[in-house]
């Protein structure tokens, strides 16, 4: 899958550069939320600006990370939702469980 | 066009990179769908998700991963209804057994059902004579 990562803020930010978050590409992301935890980064942002379409998969690899991030004393953010994608979000109430921003600039500094 | 006339049947490798062209045909064919009494875009994307959700169904639990095999699904307008059928040779499952997500919970997955049941007007899966069919419809007038 096409992801761009950058750091900004002190957090590890990747921007997901596919229309799709879907069963066939969200283990790839997964395992590369894994990878980071592993490499001892804590806080990440995930910038869905080019997401158009997100499943139940997408959903989950994204709480796989969120839980990840819980369990290293770290953080795992969104931002950027299309308006089709954030509903997904309210219709499995998982917007109560992350935090969601309008853009990666909107995300304040880590402390 | 008369729409109750459409069928699109559809056959593909039993494989997650066909997910994408089999949610773009269904979000296609109801963006055009005149008739339809809510937002049509809204409606595209759900059927795009209620495709994507019963497919990777299919592909990862009653075909078990098998890329050799293929899924064979139908999305048809009948009477005022849009209809989704997926068919596969598997075992089966009892639809009314699958729990719905624990909300308050933080599970990796158990919301695919949930979702399909959350769009669509009815929900049935019930043994054919060479498989099963999870059969979905959604009411084009009730909006």
């Amino acid at each position: 899958m096409n992801l761009a990562i950058s750091e900004q803020k002190k957090m590890v930010v990747i921007a997901i550069k596919e229309e799709r978050l879907d069963a066939h590409n969200a283990g790839d992301l997964k395992a590369e939320l894994l990878a980071l935890f592993e490499q001892g980064k804590k806080n990440i942002l995930i910038d869905l600006q080019d997401v158009r379409f997100i499943d139940s998969s997408g959903l989950g690899a994204l709480v796989s990370g969120f839980k990840n991030a819980i369990t290293n004393q770290g953080s795992l953010k969104l931002a950027s939702l299309q308006p089709q994608v954030k509903s997904m979000f309210e219709l499995t109430r998982l917007h109560r469980v992350f935090d969601i921003y309008p853009s990666p600039a909107d995300v304040p500094e880590q402390p | 066009m008369d729409n109750k006339r459409i069928e699109i049947d559809i056959r593909v490798p039993n494989q997650t990179r066909y997910l994408g062209l089999i949610g773009k045909i269904g979000e296609e064919l109801a963006k055009g769908l005149n008739e339809y009494a809510g937002n049509r875009n809204t409606l595209a994307y759900y059927i795009n998700l209620v495709l994507t959700e019963s497919v990777i169904n299919t592909i990862a639990h009653a075909n078990a991963r098998d890329p050799d095999k293929m899924v064979h699904l139908s999305i048809s307008i009948e009477h005022d209804e849009l209809v989704i059928r997926v068919f596969d040779e598997g075992e089966g499952f009892d639809l009314d057994e699958v729990p719905p997500p624990d909300f308050e919970g933080l599970s990796e997955g158990g919301r695919g059902v949930f979702l399909i049941r959350s769009i669509m007007d009815s929900v049935k899966y019930r043994r054919v004579d060479s498989g099963n069919v999870l059969e979905m419809r959604k009411s084009l007038v009730k909006g």
